[in-house]
């Protein structure tokens, strides 16, 4: 976590070879690109709000990583990390992103009239259908960095904000300090309350301080529109509903989205976003469009399949288990998201995921008749 | 933990309210203490190394605290913190440390032949007899604060250090991240490895960061005087044997520490001392003797006894289960120790723990005989 230490005065008489960290355990995105050269020309760097070197590599350090599962192992505090610690950050965002260049432009595209189909999803596979991203508000620093005060205000904020939306969005916000017990058992029967992390990886970065204050969540009278406050990032939203119908969830989450967002513009605050990372967020895994669209969909036959890890990569998906991220498919459901963040649209990512799932929804019914489906093999897009 | 936050450029924009904790559920020194009016006053400082005042205080933000047990709160980052923060400090100080005023002075006293008997605890009754401290080192921030340039530099001047004792004292170095499976494991069987704090309370101050980098563990080739590398301080001192021989494990512990001391001098790095605090600590609650003398002793019947609880506070001595704090007894045995840091000297102290526990079995021996000990319960030291 990004602690005293990372702002400690008397390190900078320590040569940078006593101050480098030993990465020689690790396996994260940090470790693989922070060479003790690089160490020594970014540490006695800090952006205009102070955030290290160390702020941003703390994390990583922290948490030497997982042989299967390469973490990111460093975050923002601000918008401005991005561009101090380009040098180390560039090289982790194009590791993780799919050979993305410090010179590549990102596409945003949220109109939901540019996705084709998407309302015809086979609802006997796929079970719910969901969408996700996060959102920074320009001026304040992120939820490793943040002080009380900035924090309470993004709150503030938020809820304002959130507070005057009607029609399908009207809705509630519940502050995480002040809960009643129905509410928080409620939030929970609903699957939306989210807790204080204790993911160490999450921990590490110092998101978690001052727990649950400024801390709550948002959503519509009819529970298909949600919305997380100064959890990992600033806001996160979320559109949801069961069934196949994901037009009609995209169009919620682009209609809901761009509506906050013209509220906020409205009292003077933007979202952080830049032409070539995207909408900017704690996490660098999460540049771009921070989207993940995903569905809860029956594959039994498919998931045994020798080929499903294959058409997976191709079609640019990736799978889950029920619980979420870390978790282990249930009675042969599973779930099924975009793998990529930076470099495509929401548009381009939406629709890999109805085209995909409608793809794999057919592979299943071949499988289930015992047929093959060698010839519905797809090229990689 | 102090984290990024803790050193925020932008904080200060708000005003002092708006950056107040929410301190409402807690129950510690720190949110006894910290009123809105000293928050005010010392938020904008911060000591030369950089510690600032949510530094000190994350901790006790973070861990609202037990309705029963009084937690600390807050920690030091380096010398200067008791002196930058008194006005938050001292009264922590003074609640903690049983009235101990800003203007009182302490007692240091680690001459042995001071302490009159304590070689004769009955051995059928008193299984072992332990001593710890800790120790910091001038001229280098604290656990919470400090970089790895620094504790490297102090886990390197341990080893040398150590590494010149001879005759009873001759040992060796085991560093945490080249520990061999079997030299753990003999470790883990001697009671004496120390892992990864998981306590909140502990991880919240900082002092977990970069783990396992320069921490380690040094023993005698006797395994009865241990040091404990980069912890929770700078040095942890122990000594420690079976039986009730407290006189002898107070002479190592004196000897030990005061030849350890020496060759830090000769480095020009003592240890931090005040005729006010006494040895300094990064936890308030160890200031003064940082001691803790006690033994596992068989008390089965005093235990049970109604006057159990009056007979240890009146000895100034308080119990726990024989796993450290926060363990039950089992089988009877308990762990019983000084209660005091501050405002004592370490002979004072280790002396109240051989005349208390020698008391205290005197009494166990009469309620096996079904007699009373009505007449036998001290007066308040």
């Amino acid at each position: 976590m990004p602690f005293g230490n990372t702002h400690n005065q008397l390190k900078m008489n320590y040569s940078a070879a006593q101050e480098y960290p030993d990465l020689s355990k690790h396996n994260n995105h940090m470790a693989k690109v922070l060479t003790e050269e690089l160490y020594a020309q970014l540490r006695e760097k800090a952006t205009p709000s102070g955030f290290t070197l160390d702020d941003v590599i703390q994390t990583g350090i922290d948490n030497p990583g997982h042989p299967f599962i390469m973490t990111v192992g460093c975050v923002a505090g601000d918008e401005e990390t991005y561009e101090v610690f380009k040098e180390l950050l560039d090289p982790v965002i194009e590791d993780r992103h799919g050979g993305y260049k410090p010179s590549d432009k990102h596409k945003t595209d949220l109109n939901p009239d540019h996705l084709k189909g998407g309302d015809d999803l086979d609802p006997d596979y796929v079970l719910s259908s969901r969408v996700r991203t996060g959102r920074s508000i320009r001026g304040f620093c992120l939820p490793p960095h943040c002080s009380r005060g900035e924090r309470r205000a993004v709150e503030d904020l938020a809820v304002e904000g959130l507070g005057s939306l009607d029609g399908d969005l009207k809705g509630k916000y519940y502050a995480l300090k002040n809960m009643t017990d129905e509410e928080q058992q409620q939030l929970i029967d609903d699957h939306f309350l989210f807790d204080k992390p204790v993911s160490p990886l999450l921990l590490a970065s110092g998101m978690a301080r001052d727990w649950p204050d400024a801390r709550g969540i948002w959503h519509n009278d009819n529970k298909t529109f949600l919305v997380w406050v100064n959890e990992e990032d600033h806001l996160r939203v979320i559109s949801m509903q069961k069934g196949g119908n994901m037009k009609e969830v995209f169009n919620r989450f682009c209609t809901g989205l761009t509506k906050i967002e013209s509220l906020f513009k409205d009292k003077g605050h933007e979202f952080m976003w830049n032409e070539h990372l995207g909408y900017v967020l704690t996490c660098p895994s999460n540049l771009g469009t921070g989207l993940r669209a995903g569905v809860h969909v029956k594959l039994p036959c498919v998931s045994k399949h020798e080929k499903f890890g294959e058409i997976l990569k191709r079609l640019r998906l990736q799978k889950r288990g029920t619980g979420g991220v870390d978790t282990a498919a249930v009675g042969g459901v599973f779930d099924i998201s975009n793998a990529d963040r930076l470099g495509f649209s929401e548009v381009d990512l939406v629709q890999m995921v109805v085209d995909g799932v409608k793809l794999l929804v057919e592979m299943e019914k071949r499988l289930e008749k015992g047929q093959s489906i060698d010839d519905l093999m797809p090229a990689q897009k | 933990m102090p984290f990024g936050n803790t050193h925020n450029n932008y904080k200060l924009k708000f005003s002092a309210e708006d950056e107040y904790p929410d301190l409402s559920k807690h129950n510690n020194h720190m949110a006894k203490a910290l009123t809105l009016d000293i928050y005010k006053k010392l938020r904008d400082k911060q000591t030369p190394s950089g510690f600032t005042l949510d530094d000190v205080i994350q901790t006790g933000v973070d861990n609202p605290g037990h309705p029963f047990i009084m937690t600390v709160g807050c920690v030091a980052g380096d010398e200067e913190t008791y002196e930058v923060f008194k006005d938050l400090l001292d009264p922590v100080i003074q609640d903690r440390h049983g009235g101990y005023k800003p203007t009182d002075k302490h007692k240091t006293d680690l001459n042995f032949e001071n302490l009159k008997g304590g070689d004769d605890l009955d051995p059928k009754y008193v299984l072992s007899s332990r001593v710890r401290t800790g120790r910091s080192i001038i001229g280098y921030t604290l656990p919470p604060h400090c970089s790895r340039g620094e504790r490297r530099a102090i886990e390197k001047m341990s080893i040398e250090a150590l590494s010149s004792l001879d005759g009873e004292f001759k040992g060796k170095y085991y560093p945490l991240k080249d520990m061999s499976d079997k030299e753990q494991q003999q470790l883990i069987d001697d009671h004496f490895l120390f892992d990864k704090p998981v306590s909140p309370l502990l991880l919240a101050s900082g002092m977990g960061r970069d783990w396992p980098d320069a921490r380690g563990i040094w023993h005698n080739d006797n395994k009865t005087f241990l040091v404990w590398v980069n912890e929770e301080d700078h040095l942890r001192v122990i000594a420690m044997e079976k039986g009730g021989n407290m006189k002898e494990v107070f002479r190592r512990f004196c000897v030990g520490l005061q030849k350890i001391e020496a060759v830090f001098k000769k480095h020009n790095h003592g240890f931090m001392w005040n005729e006010h605090l006494g040895y300094v600590l990064t936890c308030p609650s160890n200031l003064g003797t940082g001691l803790r003398g006690g033994v596992h002793v068989k008390l089965p019947n005093l235990s049970k006894h109604a006057k159990f609880e009056e007979v240890l506070n009146r000895l100034r001595l308080q119990k726990r289960g024989t796993g450290g704090v926060d363990t039950a007894a089992e089988g009877g045995v308990f762990d019983i120790s000084n209660a005091d840091r501050l405002g004592f000297s370490e002979v004072e102290q280790v002396q109240m723990v051989v005349d208390g526990v020698k008391l205290m079995i005197e009494m166990e021996k009469k309620l096996e005989k079904g007699g009373s000990i009505d007449d036998m319960v001290p007066a308040q030291k």
